[in-house]
């Protein structure tokens, strides 16, 4: 019990705010990161929990992509970024040389804002992460591609076009594509920057129904502008503003009974 | 109808159709032009494209001059040409645009590197004489003149093939480094993968100007008339623009045909090469379109 007292008192009010204690996966204690002189995160605290969806909403340039990416040290290829604070995964931190970004990236997966199939076919997009971490044996291959496919919500479309290019899929089919590439690394967190944006709405759709039926393998970290779809899939929301936190709390609470009057006027569309 | 409005709606309409005849007449003439230079060379070669032409060396008699020596020479040329200049430019690029950090220092070189491109042939060839033949006594070899060449092209090669890494869209090494690949497996399995394509445009093409360059190989002092095809990399050799070169300054008008034959051996390998560069061309931009 100390030890959660502690622990709570560390990481502050957002975490008291959720009844069901889960076990976090991320940590993130006093991070802030400049762009060279700018400041794009002011004192970043917040903690994602596992097998949960946290879904990240503010304003744009509020830094919810800045927020992500320190998740998996993408910001650092960014020139001139500096980091300071403290960023944990499952209890190891990551930030400098801590960890290498190879090993991080392999717990981590990451889905952007535009579908990036690679320029391969269907096959060898999924088959590329384990690839890399040395999968070398078809027969495994050839299970971890299906598998991930099926979770993905994939695998009825593409399974007789498997060796076509991936690029002859319509946007939507490319980002589910995209998610099962994550997938197929069996990853324990993935990150989303507004996955649904460039997508039609029937597309946008079969991405949620996506995330909700994945989220009870994998945690899962999405920005997204769209009120209703963060309302509809996270089950926690943080509200950032100007490179802070504003708030963030269970979806529910947050969107009914929102503590800041600046989380109010956002969800209510009267700024952003 | 605003007859304002009217007359100069037909002046911009005059103009345009003045401009359309100038530029067509331009390229007509450029057409025209390059028909003749053909049709020339045709009507003097064709009667001595026969197969004593590729397997007899030079002589001194018009009619038993074959490129034999020269055509051999050519192809070892190019079998020293090819690896040394694609190995290190390509690896010069990748550099350059993968792993040197973007600051003044590397704009500088990339800066050197595309004046380089523009520098006169017999500059290089000087350049092969003080450090390949001589310092490194290589003398006129094969591998002397292939360094030269490759030294001459490898300005082509690397600012072709940074190009070809640069029009790799970010979002597929943002989508390699995020599943956890290294650089050297983003390099080898995303980047050149989607750019090799267009490497091998920009490098043929520059092979070929490697095959029709002259000046360093005079320079060199690389030998015209050679009864022996070359036995290593160390021994020497001629080349068909060498050849060419020295039948078309022969005074007996049969060496002119005899001239003409070579050079459409010789635009006959160009416009192969060339018809592999487009290729590899349309191909790569396929395979970059989504
Ligand atoms: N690579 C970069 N270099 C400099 N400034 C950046 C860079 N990326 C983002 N920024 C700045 O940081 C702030 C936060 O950006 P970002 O995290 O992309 O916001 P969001 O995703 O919420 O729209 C913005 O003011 C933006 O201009
Ligand atoms: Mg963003």
């Amino acid at each position: 019990m100390t030890l959660i007292k502690d622990r709570k008192e560390k990481i502050g009010l957002h975490v008291m705010k959720n009844e069901n204690w889960k076990k976090p996966v991320y940590e993130t204690n006093g991070l802030n990161v400049w762009y060279g002189t700018s400041h794009a995160l002011k004192n970043i605290d917040l903690t994602i929990n596992e097998k949960e969806v946290t879904a990240i909403i503010g304003p744009s340039g509020c830094g919810k992509s800045t927020y992500l990416k320190t998740l998996n040290r993408m910001v650092e290829t960014a020139r001139d970024v500096h980091i300071s604070g403290n960023v944990t995964f499952m209890g190891n931190a990551i930030l400098g040389k801590a960890m290498p970004v190879e090993l991080l990236r392999s717990k981590v997966g990451m889905v952007f804002q535009k579908p990036n199939p690679f320029p391969k076919s269907i096959y060898e997009n999924v088959a590329f992460g384990p690839r890399i971490h040395g999968i070398r044996n078809k027969v495994m291959l050839d299970v971890i591609v299906e598998d991930s496919l099926r979770k993905a919500a994939l695998w009825d479309e593409v399974k007789d076009r498997l060796h076509k290019s991936a690029y002859g899929l319509s946007g939507g089919q490319q980002q589910r594509l995209c998610i099962a590439r994550c997938l197929a690394i069996d990853p324990e967190v993935i990150l989303m920057d507004e996955p649904t944006s460039a997508l039609d709405p029937v597309s946008t759709h079969k991405v949620e129904e996506l995330i909700a039926t994945i989220k009870n393998d994998v945690t899962i970290a999405i920005v997204t502008h769209n009120m209703q779809q963060a309302s509809r899939i996270s089950d926690r929301t943080a509200f950032f503003l100007n490179g802070e936190i504003v708030e963030c709390d269970r979806t529910s609470t947050l969107f009914s009974t929102p503590e800041d009057s600046r989380t109010n006027d956002y969800i209510n569309g009267r700024f952003g | 109808m605003d007859n304002n409005l009217l007359i100069k709606t037909n002046r911009r309409i005059v103009k345009d159709s003045i401009m359309k005849w100038l530029f067509g007449t331009a390229s007509f003439l450029l057409i025209v032009l390059i028909a003749f230079l053909f049709y020339g060379i045709g009507a003097d070669g064709v009667g001595r494209l026969n197969l004593s032409l590729f397997t007899n060396f030079g002589s001194r008699f018009p009619e038993q001059a074959g490129l034999k020596a020269a055509l051999v020479g050519t192809l070892s040329l190019m079998a020293v040409v090819i690896p040394v200049s694609m190995f290190i430019g390509i690896c010069s690029a990748i550099y350059l645009e993968e792993y040197a950090v973007k600051n003044k220092w590397t704009a500088f070189i990339e800066m050197n590197i595309s004046n380089l491109a523009g520098v006169p042939s017999v500059v290089f060839g000087l350049l092969g004489l003080t450090v390949f033949s001589r310092a490194l006594f290589l003398g006129n070899s094969i591998l002397a003149a292939g360094l030269t060449m490759s030294v001459l092209i490898l300005p082509i090669i690397i600012v072709a093939s940074q190009e070809a890494i640069r029009s790799v869209p970010d979002n597929l090494r943002e989508a390699s480094y995020g599943m956890g690949a290294t650089k050297w497996q983003t390099i080898t399995q995303v980047i050149m993968p989607s750019s090799i394509g267009s490497i091998l445009t920009g490098s043929i093409l520059s092979f070929s100007r490697a095959i029709g360059e002259t000046a360093p190989l005079i320079v060199l002092g690389i030998p015209v008339i050679i009864q022996f095809l070359p036995t290593g990399p160390l021994s020497t050799f001629t080349a068909l623009p060498m050849q060419i070169y020295d039948w078309a300054k022969r005074p007996q008008p049969e060496f002119a045909d005899v001239a003409s034959a070579g050079i459409i051996v010789l635009l006959v390998i160009l416009v192969t090469m060339n018809a592999f560069a487009i290729y590899f061309r349309n191909k790569a931009m396929k395979k970059l379109q989504n």
